[in-house]
């Protein structure tokens, strides 16, 4: 069926079962979302721009800083990377469209209604949830504003739409590959985002029963997590956390992809050790489940226990370590050139190795008595999700948008935001390193005055990254309404791979006869 | 060309610049802190060493990696008429950058697991203490000694709401800090009693979870007397910054001569009781105490938050009959953040907020609480 | 065709997986959980009767038992150790008392939840009688003298001097018709 997109706007995107516009829709959701997560952010940051109250209370406080870590994993980082998977994947693998196309419809319209849920507890009498994305139990249930249901309800549709979204990646990638595309073959953002998927149907079902306890809890008198009933609070953070650690390698995962596929592009070389590449991501997916209890160092757990999940956690680093090893390496004796893509695609290495050696840090016992719950928490996993996955995600989309939509991106705008969210990133969570070591924790609606000036220099920092997404929107409009035509299926000189064998602009309708991949 | 090089590569090589300056500053300079203090506990020390040593076998590494990732991007340009080469890989070279990374890691599991033995050690303390995290405050209790108190935020809403300038310790100031003696081995045995809060202190590198229903422990012994600040840091609602951890540590004599007094203070109290109280005492008493333990909530004027805490204004219970009211403060509402303050506040506290609730916005009762009643309603409800 | 019923197959093996993880969530992790307490003694939860076998005295040995109990939010009792410490010598059966009274006019219902820290003492702190097997009612008004008999075990580790017997103190009344069905 070689016809186009439905001429009629409703039809077209509202019961889309096309790979490439569900992409679109993925795509433009998650920016909506990362827009609104970031002007929770920003009310965050203006807050604690100076210590005192000023703006808001102490209690609207919490439910913006849950409500940021909620909108952004779930409803920003998440989706985008559904959204790119969307688009690339079947052209990667030279597929005609996703295996299930009515079911990718499906997941991706269920997620304006949980956010719209969600987003809404926040104008209900009693707020919105105010106990962190973490939600910690008895804060998360005894204690909790009655809207903690809309919550609830909101988490079970977000799991429900990527557990679909999941099955769907792992359908299309299992079956639909073109004659000749072997596992070994596919392109590491393909393998990286099949592992995710599995990781996602393994861990989104712990997150749906960890609140569904809740529910019961609150509503029907269970004590799953309540002492006085013979439960314990301390077994919710071990239920989160075996959803939590594999969640923060589903975010960051397809960031791997995307940056392994950029930088042999603009290296204009094959990608360094490719099958390391597979098996350190495999088994950096395995070891997300053998060392959840790392973000609990403080409950008192025994130190036999306490000892374990601090090698384990360890032990990520090696895996770890080889990719980058091997991202530099591709770099080596290439012929490179630093077009958008690839200098996120620089600045994601550097700064997510950072993030990685904070990390390190974290995962020794003893230190972590000091960090946990600190800025420099904060810090370190703004590093990994900002410079790591947007930063990524924001490199992928300068990478593929012409071939999205036929037309180039300014490259000067594009390097303008480059810089502004480079200098504008570090200044806003270089700092927060300094606040944590200082003493400052996290979730802290004010503080002492010992931590005014590094408070300010971040809000300052917070402020213009904030600006720099503003830029990325306009260039983004700008590039699809007015950037310059071009129809070379390369695109970029040194792109390998099915994807760039198609027309530039991409047709609505790709590989509807397999091609051979030798 | 070469200018864009030479700021692209010190652009990037910020991070690493910053990371070598968080290591190498002093701790001293108040506003710009960089790093972790040292502390003056055996824990805390072990702490610092180790973060120490991750510091610098990071910056090394770091060095080294995006030193060559660097040499490369200056010297690998397309636009320096380079041809790029096609290898894509090599055995030895994977091996190799596998094997040695963890055996780095390897070496420094030595430090970390002598490191969190200290942390551990908590057997044979001199002295007990329990710590209860409320919501949002503490309860310290001398075990054995029969020394019990609350420790609340002291920095008046005024300063917090910006109608008065800060004082130089803001959230840094409570009622009464922990006392604790120099050169004792004094153990913390941690609990929570509504949700969960952490007690930290980071200069004994002591940082536990208070859960309501489990106990956790920790120690500290030091020979530096001095005033310790530490913070909750584990989200516990809306004022989970507003619940700072003072430790005072102090020589033995001082320290025995403030237990007696304390022990002492609890006698004089009892006498107190039976006084009969005037308006304008429980007035001055009750507005103190009001400041202090419910302003944060019902805020200021008694206005509270429409639909969080309810406004004590014109309240049913406020302009009610006293036995409610008394009963309210002595019992809490179940599954809210109204506590139970029988056990937090005395009957001459008691007595006096509700005297100063009943008496104050507008509200105009006009009876008169006394402290007895509220010791008759304990021991009669 | 052929990759439909493929598409199938992959998406009922991925729905058994979810379903299965989110089984495991409720009905593995929580149980799992309480054996992990129960090997590692956190939260002393090796709280059941424990029925006297012969123990021999262990005479040269003297060990601290502390006694704490705490009152968990509004729960309005008085409840506390009567005594705040004993020596016992391992394996000598011993007998203390919890005080409580219910300072209220309204009959409730209590339930203590134990603690033993040292962690590693848990395993050797032998409960024969305690209160905290049970759910505690009080009348309004009423006191009782809560008993718990207890025997440290002569294996407990050498390192260990002092161990730490806790109690807090749960208002379950709400909770008690509920209670009923689950009492293990």
């Amino acid at each position: 069926m070689a016809h186009g997109p439905s001429e009629n706007f409703f039809s077209r995107w509202l019961f889309s079962t096309n790979h490439k516009d569900i992409g679109t829709l993925y795509l433009w959701f998650s920016f909506a979302m990362f827009l609104l997560g970031g002007a929770f952010a920003m009310v965050i940051r203006a807050e604690l721009f100076q210590p005192g109250m000023q703006l808001i209370k102490p209690e609207f406080f919490n439910q913006m800083t849950t409500m940021h870590g909620l909108v952004m994993v779930f409803g920003a980082i998440m989706p985008a990377f559904v959204g790119l998977a969307n688009w690339m994947i079947p052209m990667m693998i030279g597929a005609p469209d996703m295996a299930l196309p009515r079911m990718n419809n499906l997941s991706f319209w269920i997620l304006p209604f949980a956010f719209a849920i969600l987003v809404s507890t926040l104008f209900m009498e009693g707020g919105g949830p105010n106990f962190g994305w973490t939600f910690y139990a008895p804060l998360s249930t005894t204690y909790a504003p009655d809207t903690v249901n809309y919550f609830i309800f909101g988490v079970h549709i977000m799991g429900a739409s990527s557990i679909m979204g999941s099955i769907n990646i792992i359908a299309t990638v299992m079956n639909m590959r073109a004659p000749g595309m072997t596992y070994m073959k596919m392109p590491l953002f393909v393998w990286t985002w099949v592992i995710t998927a599995f990781l996602l149907v393994a861990v989104m079902p712990v997150l749906a029963g960890a609140v569904t306890m809740m529910l019961m809890d609150i509503n029907f008198g269970t004590s799953f997590f309540d002492a006085a009933g013979g439960g314990d609070p301390v077994l919710f953070q071990h239920v989160f956390w075996f959803f939590g650690h594999p969640e923060v390698y589903i975010i960051i995962l397809p960031a791997f992809g995307v940056v392994s596929q950029i930088i042999p592009t603009f290296s204009r070389k094959p990608l360094f050790g490719y099958s390391s590449m597979v098996y350190a991501t495999a088994s950096i997916a395995f070891l997300s489940f053998i060392v959840w209890a790392h973000h609990m160092f403080t409950v008192g757990m025994p130190i036999a226990g306490e000892l374990y999940f601090m090698y384990a956690t360890m032990l990520i680093a090696v895996p770890t370590g080889v990719k980058v090893f091997n991202w530099v390496t591709t770099m080596y004796k290439g012929a490179l050139t630093f077009e958008t893509p690839m200098l996120f695609s620089i600045a994601f290495v550097i700064l997510f190795t950072f993030g990685g050696f904070t990390g390190m840090m974290l995962s020794i016992a003893a230190a972590d008595t000091q960090y946990h719950d600190t800025y420099f928490v904060v810090a370190h996993f703004h590093y990994v999700m900002v410079a790591g996955a947007v930063f990524s995600g924001t490199a992928a989309v300068y990478y593929w948008l012409p071939k999205w939509c036929g037309r180039m991106y300014d490259e000067t705008m594009g390097k303008l935001q480059f810089w502004i969210a480079f200098i504008a990133f570090n200044i806003t969570f270089m700092p927060q390193h300094f606040l944590g070591l200082a003493g400052m924790p996290r979730r802290y609606s004010d503080y002492g005055l010992q931590f005014a000036d590094w408070n300010m220099v971040s809000s300052i920092g917070a402020f213009m990254y904030g600006g720099a997404q503003l830029l990325f929107l306009y260039n983004v409009i700008r590039t699809i309404g007015w950037g310059k035509p071009i129809d070379d299926p390369q695109v970029w000189e040194g792109a390998e791979g099915l994807e760039w064998t198609l027309p530039t602009p991409a047709p609505f309708h790709t590989f509807s006869t397999p091609p051979i991949v030798k | 060309m070469s200018k864009r090089a030479r700021a692209l590569f010190l652009g990037l090589l910020s991070p690493a610049i910053l990371s070598l300056f968080a290591g190498g500053a002093s701790a001293e300079d108040a506003g710009w802190n960089l790093n972790m203090p040292r502390g003056v506990t055996e824990v805390s020390q072990a702490a610092y060493d180790i973060h120490m040593i991750m510091i610098w076998v990071c910056t090394v590494i770091g060095v080294l990696v995006f030193g060559f990732m660097f040499y490369i991007m200056f010297a690998h340009r397309k636009s320096r008429g380079v041809t790029a080469a096609n290898f894509h890989e090599n055995l030895t070279v994977e091996i190799l950058w596998t094997i040695v990374p963890a055996l780095i890691l390897i070496v420094m599991a030595v430090p970390a697991t002598t490191a969190l033995l200290k942390v551990y050690d908590t057997e044979n303390p001199d002295i007990d203490i329990k710590v209860t995290g409320y919501q949002w405050k503490w309860q310290y209790e001398y075990i054995g000694e029969g020394v019990k108190f609350m420790s609340e935020l002291r920095t008046s809403q005024d300063e917090q709401y910006g109608r008065a300038p800060k004082g130089e310790h803001y959230l840094r100031e409570v009622t009464q800090p922990l006392v604790i003696p120099a050169n004792k081995k004094v153990r913390f045995l941690i609990t929570g009693n509504d949700v969960i809060h952490s007690w930290w202190v980071p200069d004994f590198a002591v940082k536990r979870d208070a859960i309501p229903g489990l106990f956790t422990a920790a120690w500290a012994k030091t020979d530096q007397t001095g005033v310790y600040v530490g913070a909750c840091t584990e989200l516990c609602g809306k004022d989970h910054s507003r619940m700072p951890v003072v430790v005072e540590v102090k020589e033995e004599a001082e320290y025995d001569a403030w237990l007696a007094g304390k022990k002492e203070e609890a006698v004089i109290y009892q006498s107190t009781i039976g006084k009969e109280w005037t308006n304008d005492e429980l007035m001055a008493k009750g507005e103190a105490v009001y400041a202090v333990s419910c302003a944060g909530c019902h805020q200021s004027a008694g206005q509270g938050i429409p639909g969080v805490f309810p406004a004590l204004v014109g309240s049913s219970i406020v302009t009610g009959p006293v036995e409610g009211h008394i009963g309210i403060l002595i019992n809490g509402v179940a599954g809210s953040a109204m506590q139970s303050f029988a056990d937090q506040l005395s009957e001459v506290d008691i007595a006096a907020v509700i005297h100063y609730k009943r008496n104050s916005w507008g509200n105009d009762m006009g009876d008169m609480v006394q402290p007895v009643d509220v010791l008759n309603y304990k021991q009669n409800q | 065709m052929n990759n439909s019923i493929t598409h199938r197959s992959v998406v009922i093996k991925s729905l058994f997986g979810v379903v299965v993880m989110f089984m495991f969530a409720i009905f593995v992790l929580p149980p799992l959980y309480d054996l992990f307490c129960e090997i590692t003694g956190i939260g002393g939860k090796t709280g059941d009767v424990y029925t006297a076998t012969e123990i021999t005295v262990d005479t040269s040995r003297e060990v601290e038992v502390q006694f704490i109990a705490t009152n968990n939010a509004t729960m309005p009792w008085d409840f506390y150790p009567v005594e705040h410490k004993v020596m016992v010598h391992p394996g000598e059966s011993k007998e203390i008392v919890f005080y409580a009274r219910n300072r209220t006019g309204a009959d409730m219902v209590g339930q203590a939840i134990p603690n033993v820290l040292p962690n590693n003492a848990a395993d050797y702190f032998l409960k024969t009688e305690c209160f905290c097997f049970n759910n505690q009612p009080l009348a309004a008004g009423e006191e009782a003298d809560l008993a718990v008999v207890f025997i440290i075990d002569p294996d407990l580790p050498a390192s260990v001097n002092t161990v730490t017997l806790s109690y807090t103190i749960f208002d379950i009344t709400d909770r008690v018709p509920m209670q009923v069905s689950q009492v293990q």
